[in-house]
């Protein structure tokens, strides 16, 4: 029976449609939904019987402390100061662990292939390219995600993202955006590509669309572990341990934020040039706060999120590191392929405070932010004098090497904050827009910004001399 | 619905909402409004583990799962939260158009006992347009401790369908609930739903459409419930009774509903 | 409680802590489906719970739930202030 209407009904029931739209459909839809409430308040007011009026206002009293005139906004920016925190201050250890256990792994590998008599671009292509890639992605990224993402969703469980679009939608109402767009946002430091899509919430097409092409301002899963790492090797100075610690989530709070005004300029200069019109209306609900079941919350969070990073590790590392390995070791002239290119990049990377293998590493990291440092790092060395790293101290080390100063460090984070989104993120927006113009303009924009704001900083910091 | 042909349906399922029901399956579909713990009720049921925050609109897509009661192999389909199901927004269409247009053989509507008078609404509706519902009434541990007493029995019967209490974080009420479903979807219970009734006005509107419309619909939609779209002005409706019901190959069955449902963009 | 129409103000115009009752729906299209569908209907009783920091949007109960309303929309609904 399904399936069973006739082409021809159809265009009857259109007839019928046509003669009574001449009457005022909106009157009776007003009569049908007040009568249906009406009805439900009436049977809810039947079948319900409360013994105590009272103990309703618990929420109320929080709402009073979260959304309060002087308290809301420090204590959106305290929580999230707090999540780095525990990000960073954890995240160290299991990271130095993760990096010696595959190190040594590594050197079992190496023994295994030489016993073997595997040719030595065997080795290369299988030990030093795919098995680092894919270990450094994992050493380096895993951590951050597993303490941040846990954090997150015990804060999404207990009902405070809803209040944090409360909070934040007059802001975005004048930058031409929808409150909403806060929520996709927070969806978005999972993973942009789940933000893109969350955007379906926003009713308004030209505010969906906003949040869709500011999306890619928010640090996704691939790149917290990007501007983590680099806060806490560069932006530290001579400080204890507790204090560094502070300092470095301070610079990630930091970054944030400035993802946050690029979001509302971006989202404003829209509105008053591509994307002009009308705001839309905002209807929010604030659900009652639930304790989160925390037990529950952490152990899946932490599931999915190494799954999902094991899975990208998988399908884009690998692959990363082969090419990575392959370009390092083709020699053209005295100098191999990535050398030539990393220099060909050279000038201009060097006016945006960058270097050409920082440049190059993005470039290949296009398939998933979590790979651009690791393959950095395996420019890097494959280009070096150093031949071993298993620990973060090395890492600077590696880094120092090749000539970084504060300046590169923070650049690097601007870039990876600000540039075009990952290529899934991309795909997502070409499917949820069917538009190649949006598409486009979606990866051009953050990518023109990302250049302007890392020149103006570079050349500002040269110019005052202070690196 | 129980004389519809099975094999039509499963291709139903699969092509325009890229769901693989298997023909032995009940499929239910799981309504709600936001906040109400309908994902915890699907994670419960299923035994998945879709994450639950707190917030309108995480459930975007739908997630499927599965779980056998007696011998009986069920698929539960969870659909995005919403208030109502008139289509003004992409989640309402996509939960509307799978109640209406997906054939479930039971739709579950989830309501949090604490907002009994704003879910009962999206329950009426629900009611509308289909006779296969069952009442899931959750959250029954929170309104404990708000001091909210509910009376399921006295609510089943004010409805004319099966009514369970559930808390589904601490999975009380489950056996229940499945029970009431394999009882629905198999005919052992056959609701009768309460029927509202409007002004003398739009009751005689819908008296006149029904008799053109029963003979067009064919027994596959509420001729009532038709009408009462037609009424309020519901543009959206005859597209999907075209696009659902007519014999017409989908273009690209692989992109399903998504495609279809998307706003339409600005040009800029 | 009051029993006509005495004073119909914009639901806007409703100050934290005090409750009103729905008279009429001034907004149309969009907003006015959506402010139905969140059961806005004549007689229903509306408190206003609080402003967000920045003074708009401000938290409304409707019916057992709290919601969000920008200034614009609320201005849209026409209600009587219940004095208790």
């Amino acid at each position: 029976m399904a399936a069973s209407i006739e082409r021809s009904d159809i265009h009857r029931l259109h007839a019928i449609a046509r003669q009574i739209q001449e009457k005022n459909t909106e009157a009776v839809r007003d009569v049908i939904v007040e009568k249906i409430y009406q009805h439900s308040q009436t049977i809810a007011g039947e079948v319900t019987r409360r013994t105590n009026q009272n103990k309703v206002d618990q929420d109320d009293r929080l709402d009073a402390i979260l959304t309060s005139r002087y308290f809301g906004f420090p204590i959106m920016l305290i929580l999230l100061g707090i999540v780095f925190w525990i990000t960073i201050a954890g995240a160290n250890v299991p990271s130095d662990l993760l990096a010696s256990g595959f190190g040594w792994l590594e050197g079992k590998l190496t023994d295994a292939f030489m016993w073997a008599g595997a040719p030595a671009w065997l080795h290369g292509v299988l030990v030093l390219g795919l098995y680092r890639g894919v270990s450094w992605v994992i050493s380096v990224m895993l951590p951050p995600m597993a303490i941040f993402f846990p954090l997150f969703a015990l804060l999404e469980d207990a009902g405070y993202l809803p209040r944090v679009a409360f909070n934040l939608d007059r802001l975005f109402r004048k930058a031409g955006g929808h409150g909403k767009q806060s929520l996709t946002m927070a969806m978005g430091f999972g993973c942009n590509a789940a933000g893109i899509i969350s955007c379906r919430i926003i009713e308004s097409p030209r505010e969906r669309m906003i949040a869709i092409l500011t999306n890619n301002f928010v640090p996704c899963n691939g790149r917290w572990p990007t501007l983590i790492l680099l806060s806490s090797l560069f932006m530290v100075g001579a400080v204890g341990m507790g204090a560094s610690v502070t300092m470095a989530s301070l610079v990630v709070v930091g970054m944030v934020l400035f993802g946050i005004v690029m979001t509302l300029f971006v989202s404003w200069a829209l509105s008053k040039t591509l994307l002009r019109g009308v705001p839309s209306h905002f209807t929010l609900e604030l659900p009652p706060y639930r304790p989160p079941q925390f037990g529950r919350t952490i152990v899946r969070s932490v599931y999915d999120k190494t799954l999902f990073v094991l899975k990208r590790a998988i399908i884009t590392a690998a692959p990363a590191g082969v090419i990575t390995w392959i370009l390092a070791n083709i020699m053209v002239g005295d100098k191999s392929v990535l050398t030539h290119v990393a220099d060909w990049f050279a000038p201009f990377a060097h006016a945006i405070g960058l270097d050409g293998y920082i440049l190059m590493a993005f470039l290949l990291g296009l398939p998933a932010n979590e790979i651009v440092v690791p393959i950095l790092i395996m420019g890097y060395m494959a280009s070096g004098a150093m031949m071993e790293l298993d620990d973060m101290g090395a890492l600077k080390a590696l880094f120092l090497e090749h000539g970084w100063t504060w300046l590169t460090a923070l650049n690097m984070m601007l870039f990876s904050l600000l540039h075009y989104p990952c290529g899934t993120t991309i795909y997502t927006i070409a499917k949820e827009t069917k538009s190649a113009k949006w598409t486009v303009l979606s990866a051009v924009i953050p990518l023109a910004i990302a250049i302007v704001v890392c020149f103006i900083v570079a050349q500002t910091v040269r110019y005052f001399g202070w690196v | 619905m129980s004389c519809m042909c099975i094999e039509k349906r499963t291709e139903l399922l699969h092509h325009k909402f890229g769901i693989a029901a298997s023909a032995e399956q009940k499929v239910i579909a799981l309504a709600g409004n936001p906040n109400t713990g309908k994902s915890t009720v699907f994670n419960a049921l299923t035994g998945l583990n879709q994450h639950t925050g707190n917030w309108p609109g995480k459930t975007v897509g739908n997630a499927q799962g599965t779980f056998t009661h007696k011998g009986q192999s069920f698929l539960l389909v969870d659909l995005p939260g919403t208030y109502s199901l008139l289509p003004n927004s992409v989640d309402e269409q996509v939960a509307r158009d799978f109640i209406c247009f997906g054939q479930p053989d039971v739709t579950l509507v989830v309501v949090d006992a604490t907002a009994m008078e704003r879910n009962l609404n999206l329950a009426l509706q629900v009611m509308e347009i289909t006779d296969q519902v069952v009442l899931c009434v959750n959250l029954m541990d929170e309104a404990e401790r708000k001091g909210i007493e509910i009376n399921i029995a006295d609510l089943s019967k004010k409805l004319g369908i099966p009514v369970v209490a559930t808390a589904a974080r601490q999975k009380r009420g489950l056996e229940e609930l499945q029970e009431r479903l394999l009882d629905v979807a198999c005919g052992n219970i056959v609701p009768d739903p309460f029927m509202l009734r409007y002004s003398q006005e739009i009751e005689q509107a819908i008296s006149e459409l029904e008799l053109k419309l029963t003979p067009l619909l064919k027994g596959a939609l509420k001729a009532r419930w038709v009408a009462l779209r037609l009424l309020d002005g519901d543009d959206t409706l005859l597209q999907d009774i075209e696009r659902y019901m007519t014999e017409e190959p989908l273009q690209d069955p692989s992109l399903g509903r998504e495609q279809e449902v998307s706003p339409s963009w600005p040009q800029a | 409680m009051a029993k006509k129409v005495q004073n119909a103000v914009p639901l806007s115009e409703l100050v934290p802590g005090s409750k009103a009752r729905v008279l009429t729906l001034s907004a149309e299209g969009m907003v006015r489906r959506r402010l139905l569908d969140l059961g806005v209907v004549p007689q229903t009783i509306i408190e206003c719970v609080r402003r967000s920091p920045i003074g708009d949007p401000t938290a409304y109960r409707i019916r057992g739930t709290t919601i969000g309303l920008r200034k614009d929309d609320a201005k849209q609904i026409m209600v009587e202030p219940i004095i208790e």
